[in-house]
């Protein structure tokens, strides 16, 4: 039986990993190399590095990160931010990255994750969304894009389902109500978008305590759990969120 | 020294970080007389059977004769498929035939390709996992996995709703379905402990 995942998540801005609230804010938490070798050696089971500036400029910097994490980072690691074409996915993926996530390129083109999944395998390709409870349709989300700054009429769980049969191995879904509040994951939005899709959820925004983790997996049904500033800030290690959740029944690799 | 071998699938580079990190010298190489030299052979691989295999050309042959010779051998996830005789993945394709069995796809009804963090069951009498204690976690991903015929062979299993054979051993032939260099500390263990077969097998020599 496969474990749940912990997650920890660095957004990447100017070579350095920030953290903010509702993705306003940011605060700085460190080098990404470091705290990216950090976590691999403390057991975390994956890493997510979003680079939250993806200018032009940006993207060459991305990927010698990228190459430098890969030195030290002995567990498996998704990159994202910014991406727009296959050529920069198999860089990328050359550069050591195991997945890429893609978010704003995949609404403004879904054939990307067609393309991206027949050429690497699905397990490459993690569609990573910024969903927001819509004000119009009580108990719906609307997805965002461009860092969430630019709300959609796209529907989060009708966009799940259609981003796995385009080929997505993996959804990353970021509650932006919740992102960096601490006060627990958005779990009915986990829970509308796991039921509608067979591959992996990772459940992202609002960790702020172990229990929260917990209720991501058994109310929200997430496969794994993104935090943040749970992590960054030292609230809690890696070993005592694995031994939280595995204590209360759940398989963790310890 | 140990070579990786450089045949243009996937992320070799990550089997060298690896083995660089814990204090081992690799060469990523192609070249018949390098790998003739070395002290083991690392055949990496992420990619499918039949691009691998054609990937691999000659080089197939080389790698073959030096196993059967007695240089150890560790095959990682598609190169581990490929020291069985053929896999069904996309037409059939010929292995190395090192290791008796074939390579076909997981079993329908769960969900494919099985990726993540599974728990492997090791036999003591492994060499691979000395050292590692009865069962540990490894990062797996792949859809397809090798059913072993072997009678010679030591198989570790892990459960994915069947019994999934997760790694192999015949005398110093090796290989592991997961992904070893994302294992953490557990996977690195077992580069280590590849890195210390070949040294030992370089005294005998």
């Amino acid at each position: 039986m496969l474990t749940r995942r912990i997650i920890p998540c660095l957004d990447v801005k100017d070579n350095r990993v920030v953290k903010g609230v509702n993705f306003l804010n940011l605060r700085d938490a460190g080098d990404p190399v470091e705290l990216g070798a950090r976590y691999s050696d403390e057991g975390a089971d994956e890493l997510v590095f979003l680079d939250i500036t993806a200018t032009i400029r940006s993207r060459k910097t991305i990927v010698e990160l990228v190459e430098k994490v890969a030195e030290n980072v002995f567990i498996p690691f998704t990159v994202g931010g910014g991406i727009q074409t296959v050529e920069q996915i198999d860089e990328l993926l050359r550069s050591g990255a195991e997945k890429v996530s893609v978010n704003t390129a995949a609404v403004a083109n879904p054939d990307l994750l067609a393309e991206a999944a027949q050429r690497f395998g699905n397990q490459c390709v993690v569609l990573a969304i910024d969903a927001r409870r819509s004000k119009d349709r009580p108990g719906k989300w609307q997805v965002c894009i461009k860092a969430g700054s630019e709300p959609t009429d796209i529907d989060v769980v009708e966009w799940a389902a259609r981003g796995e049969e385009l080929g997505a191995g993996e959804i990353l879904l970021t509650s932006m109500d919740a992102d960096g509040t601490k006060a627990g994951y958005d779990n009915e939005l986990n829970k509308a978008v796991t039921d509608a899709v067979n591959i992996p959820v990772i459940a992202s925004g609002g960790a702020g305590t172990l229990e929260h983790l917990y209720d991501a997996i058994i109310d929200g049904g997430a496969d794994a759990v993104l935090m943040a500033s749970i992590t960054h800030f030292e609230n809690y290690t890696i070993t005592q969120m694995k031994e939280y959740l595995r204590d209360r029944g759940i398989p963790m690799n310890l | 020294m140990i070579v990786v071998i450089d045949y243009n699938v996937g992320n070799v580079k990550s089997v060298c970080n690896a083995f660089e990190y814990i204090g081992c010298e690799t060469k990523l190489s192609k070249e018949s007389g390098v790998i003739e030299n070395s002290t083991g052979i690392v055949l990496p691989g992420v990619a499918a059977f039949g691009y691998a295999i054609s990937a691999l050309g000659n080089l197939a042959e080389v790698i073959k004769s030096l196993a059967l010779s007695g240089k150890p051998l560790l095959g990682i996830c598609v190169g581990y498929q490929m020291l069985f005789e053929s896999s069904s993945e996309y037409g059939r394709h010929e292995g190395l035939g090192l290791v008796s069995g074939n390579v076909g796809p997981i079993p329908p009804d769960r969900i494919i390709p099985h990726m993540g963090w599974n728990l492997v069951e090791m036999p003591e009498e492994m060499d691979l996992f000395a050292e590692l204690g009865n069962e540990k976690h490894f990062y797996f991903a792949h859809s397809f996995c090798a059913e072993v015929k072997d009678a010679e062979a030591k198989i570790a299993y892990a459960d994915y709703g069947f019994e999934l054979t997760a790694s192999v051993q015949k005398k110093n032939i090796y290989g592991t379905q997961f992904h070893p260099e994302k294992s953490g500390k557990a996977g690195l263990k077992i580069l280590q402990n590849f890195y210390d077969i070949c040294k030992r097998g370089a005294q005998q020599c």
